[in-house]
């Protein structure tokens, strides 16, 4: 059997694990990563059907998206995982880690095990899906952890929901612990947010909207961080939204606690005035917050605090956002603008690109303890080429996911994939996409 | 009499949103058009042709019988044909969203739709999805901007004036259109405003709005020239907001030793359904001395008149191209 090769040259590679930045090429043989350097390829033809000239192009591992939610099992209209994947691609992400709020719920080994091969024969990206934490997510029976995690659950989590009893909690952690699985947690407490749609503030007041204060997140995050402390297990925020939970997970790091945290993208890049008219695609969960917020969750990952950056993908479809604003679904989808927000961080000069992209790529892997996220020698050819300078203006006509309710229609931006790869195969080619 | 000078724009928009947006001109010109429908109201002969061959839809999602009837009179006072829907005979119940009913509704070429809906937010929704001229007679806990208009006209009847005057709005603010629009419309004319009740009922930053807000009544009232009394919704009472009808009107119901406490000679109103006992006593709803709330209701029909004429004003006479929604428009 011949080896398959491709040929990177004229790369700017960009590696956030090992801090490389620099001009040079890469080498693909089998889907794997063979060699990469500054001299490497210095000298090819471009002409060679093998090789690909990046133009100066920035090449880094693909993205890592830890946090998406389709609708496959049990609502395929909203998101099947091929039509995730597709939106993946085009978006430079190479790996989707899928949520178990499906129908029905993702608490079985064989439900893990119809995930993986769904994925396997539809999806262009690497699909690991997490598994729920308790049984129906309904927070009161623990999973069969030990087993969902032979089948392939990458972590346990309940999505979008938060565990209320304390007490089931606390075991679920203390059994996670003893397998050395991740627990994911989602941090609202139920009973202040029920009813809710979006931040306690003037405006919600003044638009008379049924309202949450960003404390109802602090005060899960802050129980959750004792739970932690007693029971010892590895433990990862989803997302948060607001300052005083950063500085909730700050204190727990410097504790020495085995936490970590992400931030959903369009908390980085919107506030709860953007809601505006009763917008319903800004409705999201948890609710977007301040505006002094939103420069914390900016500061948090300058400061390496928060370590991933994820899209909280979550496809609706029109007739549950097309209604009034308290009575319409949460979520946005995000998979094809994750990088785009994510890259606004660097034109603004809050961080710079080996640091965004490590929120993007190494950061998630090493979370999730996958070998993917880095460009090394003999790890998976999961590359994203991406222009990370191209103005371009947010049109929800050109997205590939079968929801359109992003909250960035309109948004200038700069910067976005124009190449992904999996295993080193050419999944996503945005020039070829264009000439079609 | 040329009809002229009755054609003059009033309103720069095309739809009544809410008080939000309105300039004190606007509010200003549309009490004088209230007026001259008051005075029309008393005459014997009560119709004008304005609306004549218009169509105005009422659709409630709520029921509302004194704002219903109120909109209806006003629409049949002007000559247009009215049609009422509520929600128990719509197929919202069947699953279509609102937005569906709107556009079957919006086929049917009214000219204006008025809607009361129980979620904020809901008449902006439709105003951007429909072609008609669209009034909000209600929505959710955001606005309710002819209740707002039609006690200020009765405010002005009665003193003549607003800067200077000191109104107190008490009762369940947090969940209060008719308290929202208050302020908004009292605030911009040049009103003081003040914000009585309990902090269970009380919205996060509502002083904001640039109010001044108490929890005692003896404080709130104090030196005040109008009391505003809100309506507390039943499933409010029973310990969810308040522990108990008898200690809300022990503390917040307005009776005649809490009324004292206001200017002398103040005066009391009421958006109505009131609920004697709880937010209000008897002897103060029903003493025509300091009552206006059944003159509420009067200047209710006029300013809905009002309304509708000022809409109606912007109406193209001709055949309207039905609008095309943008493809993708997020809702």
């Amino acid at each position: 059997m011949s080896t398959r090769r491709t040929v990177f040259c004229n790369a700017r590679l960009v590696d956030p694990a090992s801090g490389l930045d620099a001009r040079g090429g890469l080498l693909v043989e089998n889907g794997k990563i063979a060699d990469l350097g500054p001299k490497l390829f210095a000298e090819v033809d471009r002409n060679d059907p093998e090789v690909i000239d990046c133009r100066g192009l920035v090449l880094a591992p693909g993205l890592i998206d830890m946090r998406v939610f389709t609708g496959e099992p049990g609502s395929e209209h909203r998101e099947t995982l091929e039509s995730a994947s597709r939106a993946a691609v085009a978006g430079g992400v190479t790996t989707i880690i899928v949520m178990p709020n499906t129908d029905p719920v993702i608490d079985e080994p064989s439900l893990v095990d119809f995930i993986r091969r769904r994925a396997e024969a539809t999806a262009r990206v690497r699909v690991l899906p997490m598994a729920a934490l308790t049984r129906h997510l309904a927070g009161e029976v623990m999973t069969e952890m030990g087993l969902l995690k032979e089948a392939g659950a990458v972590a346990f989590t309940d999505g979008d929901r938060t565990i209320a009893n304390t007490r089931v909690l606390r075991r679920a952690l203390a059994y996670a612990s003893t397998f050395g699985v991740l627990v994911v947690g989602h941090a609202e407490d139920p009973d202040l947010t029920e009813g809710t749609a979006v931040n306690e503030c003037e405006y919600a007041m003044r638009l008379g909207l049924p309202a949450a204060p960003a404390a109802a997140e602090t005060m899960i995050v802050e129980r959750d961080i004792r739970l932690v402390e007693l029971t010892g297990a590895r433990y990862h925020f989803a997302q948060i939204s607001c300052r005083a939970s950063l500085d909730a997970i700050a204190a727990a790091k410097k504790r020495g606690l085995p936490i970590t945290c992400g931030v959903a993208a369009h908390h980085l890049a919107l506030n709860e005035l953007d809601v505006g008219p009763y917008y319903t695609f800004m409705k999201v969960k948890p609710p977007l917050r301040s505006e002094a917020d939103r420069q914390a969750m900016v500061e948090g990952v300058a400061a390496g605090i928060i370590d991933v950056i994820v899209s909280s993908h979550d496809p609706q479809a029109a007739d549950t956002k097309r209604q009034p604003f308290a009575q319409a679904a949460f979520g946005a989808v995000g998979l094809e603008t994750l990088l785009p927000v994510a890259l606004e961080l660097c034109h603004h000069n809050d961080c710079d690109l080996l640091h965004v992209l490590k929120a993007l790529t190494s950061a998630p892997a090493k979370v999730l303890g996958l070998d993917t996220g880095v460009l090394t020698k003999g790890a998976p050819a999961d590359l994203v080429l991406i222009d990370p300078d191209v103005p371009f203006v947010m049109d929800p006509e050109k997205l590939h996911s079968r929801a359109r309710n992003t909250p960035f229609e309109g948004r200038r931006f700069q910067g976005h994939a124009v190449m992904t790869f999996v295993g080193g195969e050419r999944v996503y080619d945005r020039a070829a996409e264009s000439r079609t | 009499m040329s009809p002229a000078p009755a054609a003059l724009p009033i309103l720069k928009t095309s739809h009544l949103l809410g008080i939000e947006g309105l300039s004190v001109g606007e509010i200003t010109a549309l009490l004088d058009l209230a007026e001259e429908y008051v005075a029309l109201g008393r005459a014997k002969e009560k119709k004008s042709p304005r609306l004549k061959g218009r169509t105005v839809i009422n659709l409630f999602f709520e029921a509302s019988t004194r704002t219903q009837s109120s909109f209806e009179l006003a629409g049949k006072r002007l000559g247009a044909d009215v049609m009422n829907m509520s929600v128990r005979t719509s197929s919202v119940t069947k699953g279509e969203t609102l937005i569906d009913t709107a556009t079957t509704l919006n086929a049917m070429r009214p000219d204006i739709l008025v809607v009361r809906h129980q979620d904020s937010g809901a008449a902006a929704m439709l105003a951007r999805k429909l072609d008609c001229c669209v009034v909000n007679a209600g929505d959710g806990s955001h606005e309710h901007p002819t209740q707002a208009l039609l006690d200020a006209l009765t405010i002005r009847r009665r003193r003549g004036r607003f800067e200077g005057l000191t109104v107190a709005i008490c009762g369940d603010v947090l969940h209060s259109r008719v308290a929202r629009s208050n302020i908004r419309l009292l605030s911009k004319v040049g009103a003081h405003v003040r914000l009585v009740g309990p902090k269970t009922l009380m919205p996060a930053e509502v002083a904001r709005f640039g109010v001044e807000v108490f929890t005692d009544m003896q404080e709130g009232l104090h030196g005040a020239d109008i009391v505003m009394m809100l309506r507390l919704q039943l499933e409010r009472m029973a310990g969810a907001f308040v522990p108990s009808t008898r200690e809300y009107f022990r503390f917040w119901g307005l009776d005649r030793k809490k009324l004292a406490f206001a200017k002398p000679g103040a005066f009391v109103m009421h958006p109505g359904p009131m609920n004697r006992g709880v937010e209000i006593d008897s002897a103060v709803a029903d003493d025509i001395e300091v009552s206006l709330i059944r003159e509420q209701v009067e200047m209710g029909v006029a300013i809905r008149m009002a309304v509708l004429d000022a809409l109606s004003r912007g109406l193209p006479d001709g055949e309207r191209p039905a609008r095309v929604a943008r493809n993708g428009e997020d809702s």
